[in-house]
């Protein structure tokens, strides 16, 4: 199956994405994570103002046939969510890397976060290894 | 793990393998559940659903016997004609739902694939004082479904039988693709088709010929997935949902295929009982009103109190709603009563609507 892996992401082992843009992070979830879910109808996003810790369970992703958590891939205060995604879920499957679920301001130790996740080529390798 | 005949043929279609009542059979394709679903109910989906049993029942007392262990009046039924059944415990609640289909030489049974050894133990259990003949014909027979409303002109270009002419709920033996086979104008989709049940040796070479053939009107393999929410908008009962050993027809708003009139049969009395006091709890269909997914056995509640739980929930393809069933007491039955359904631990509101949300087009 060939996903497509954005390279300017880092990527958690649970599937989500991160981007920097200037100090405010954006998460989505991966072309993988979407192709696995099979098509989306939902999506529950956290609050704003909600703090989250990496690892955290904050928002949920529904398919036709389940529900699945979307873990913070860093720590941080949500500042924006994404209610497009309300209105049309349907866009996670679309386009992944644009399709962003929230915007987080992130912790102090952002750095030290951002480098324990994977990059396009870890991530892409973690995905084949774990192919069922 | 078993794997019926198509297994590589799935595989090569892009089919998603998962585990079902002990099979692996596809959830999906690459096409995926909205579209497959959707091709059903507007051209024409193939499931391979080889899976479920078959019985095959003859003998003298076959009718005799028939009658007693299910709850339909089948001294109604015509040869070739074919009726959705239950086969229900001393108590009344529900051992599985069948499929009873008349032929000359006796009947054929299908039953669900995970209560397959259960059903023939059953039936085996209570056959003494009637002469039968009762074998499970499931390893040799193989089952596919063929259903939307292209699917009858489909299997009519591959076959002279008058399979258009035949009646809804009517079965016959014909040659369809050069096979020959049994097929009932049955189904669990809320459309026109028909269930067909061909030797095993010739599945793979007809589902490619079928295949080929259906093509051309869309015709699409569809998995479990889309055969879950396709007889969940019809409001079909599935075995360990809506319907359960602590279920009872009356409940599961089945009661229609019981008949009290009948002689003596299992669960007779219990069910005499069961229709003349109130029900415990009632099946009814919910919408959600504020926005969110109710799945089987999210807790409903009412003033913060759990009443009932869900049985299946998601988002209807084709209602493009969040809808859902569940069991609730009799008191929160009413059309357009208030729930709540509480997803994640937060409380969801939906109201209670009409059953079936989509309905089926052979009762029109």
């Amino acid at each position: 199956m060939a996903y497509k892996f954005d390279k300017n992401v880092r990527y958690a082992k649970t599937h989500e994405w991160v981007r920097m843009e200037g100090d405010i992070a954006i998460v989505g979830i991966s072309d993988a994570a979407q192709d696995m879910l099979s098509d989306v109808v939902f999506v529950e996003l956290p609050e704003i103002g909600e703090e989250m810790h990496a690892g955290d369970a904050v928002s949920v992703v529904e398919s036709v046939k389940a529900a699945e958590d979307v873990n913070a891939p860093i720590s941080g205060v949500v500042v924006e969510i994404n209610q497009e995604l309300v209105d049309t879920p349907e866009q996670v499957n679309d386009d992944p890397y644009v399709a962003w679920f929230f915007k987080v301001r992130p912790a102090a130790n952002v750095q030290s976060e951002l480098a324990g996740l994977m990059d396009a080529d870890a991530y892409a390798t973690f995905v084949e290894e774990n192919a069922h | 793990m078993q794997r019926t005949l198509l297994y590589d043929n799935h595989l090569a279609l892009g089919g998603r393998m998962v585990p079902f009542a002990g099979w692996e059979l596809p959830v999906q394709y690459p096409t995926g559940p909205l579209v497959e679903h959707n091709a059903v109910r507007t051209a024409a989906g193939v499931f391979d659903i080889d899976h479920m049993g078959q019985f095959s029942l003859s003998g003298p007392d076959a009718d005799r016997f028939l009658q007693f262990v299910q709850v339909y009046d089948i001294d109604q039924m015509q040869t070739w004609e074919a009726h959705y059944s239950l086969l229900c415990y001393e108590d009344g609640t529900i051992v599985d739902d069948i499929f009873l289909y008349r032929l000359p030489e006796g009947w054929m049974i299908a039953v669900n694939a995970g209560n397959r050894a259960k059903d023939l133990a059953w039936l085996q259990a209570h056959h003494h004082g009637f002469q039968i003949s009762l074998t499970d014909i499931s390893d040799e027979t193989y089952m596919l479904a063929v259903q939307g409303h292209k699917a009858v002109e489909i299997l009519q270009r591959m076959s002279d039988a008058p399979l258009q002419e035949t009646p809804a709920r009517t079965s016959l033996r014909a040659a369809v693709g050069g096979v020959e086979m049994l097929l009932g104008r049955t189904g669990y989709t809320g459309e026109d088709g028909f269930e067909l049940y061909l030797p095993a040796q010739h599945a793979v070479r007809f589902w490619n010929d079928l295949l080929a053939t259906g093509q051309a009107d869309g015709l699409l393999p569809c998995g479990l997935a889309a055969r879950d929410s396709l007889r969940f908008e019809a409001c079909m009962p599935l075995y360990g949902h809506e319907i359960d050993a602590e279920t009872n027809p009356f409940q599961a708003r089945q009661g229609w295929t019981v008949s009290l009139d009948k002689p003596d049969f299992l669960g007779r009395s219990a069910l005499l009982k069961a229709k003349l006091e109130e029900n415990s709890k009632i099946l009814v269909g919910f919408e959600m009103i504020d926005r969110a997914v109710a799945r089987e056995h999210y807790p409903i509640a009412v003033e913060g109190q759990i009443i009932g739980h869900v049985t299946t929930g998601m988002k209807s393809p084709s209602l493009d709603k969040f809808i859902g069933l569940g069991y609730v007491p009799p008191t929160y039955q009413k059309l357009g009563t208030e729930i709540d359904i509480l997803v994640r631990g937060a409380a969801k509101k939906a109201r209670v609507v009409r059953r079936p949300f989509y309905k089926p087009r052979y009762k029109e």
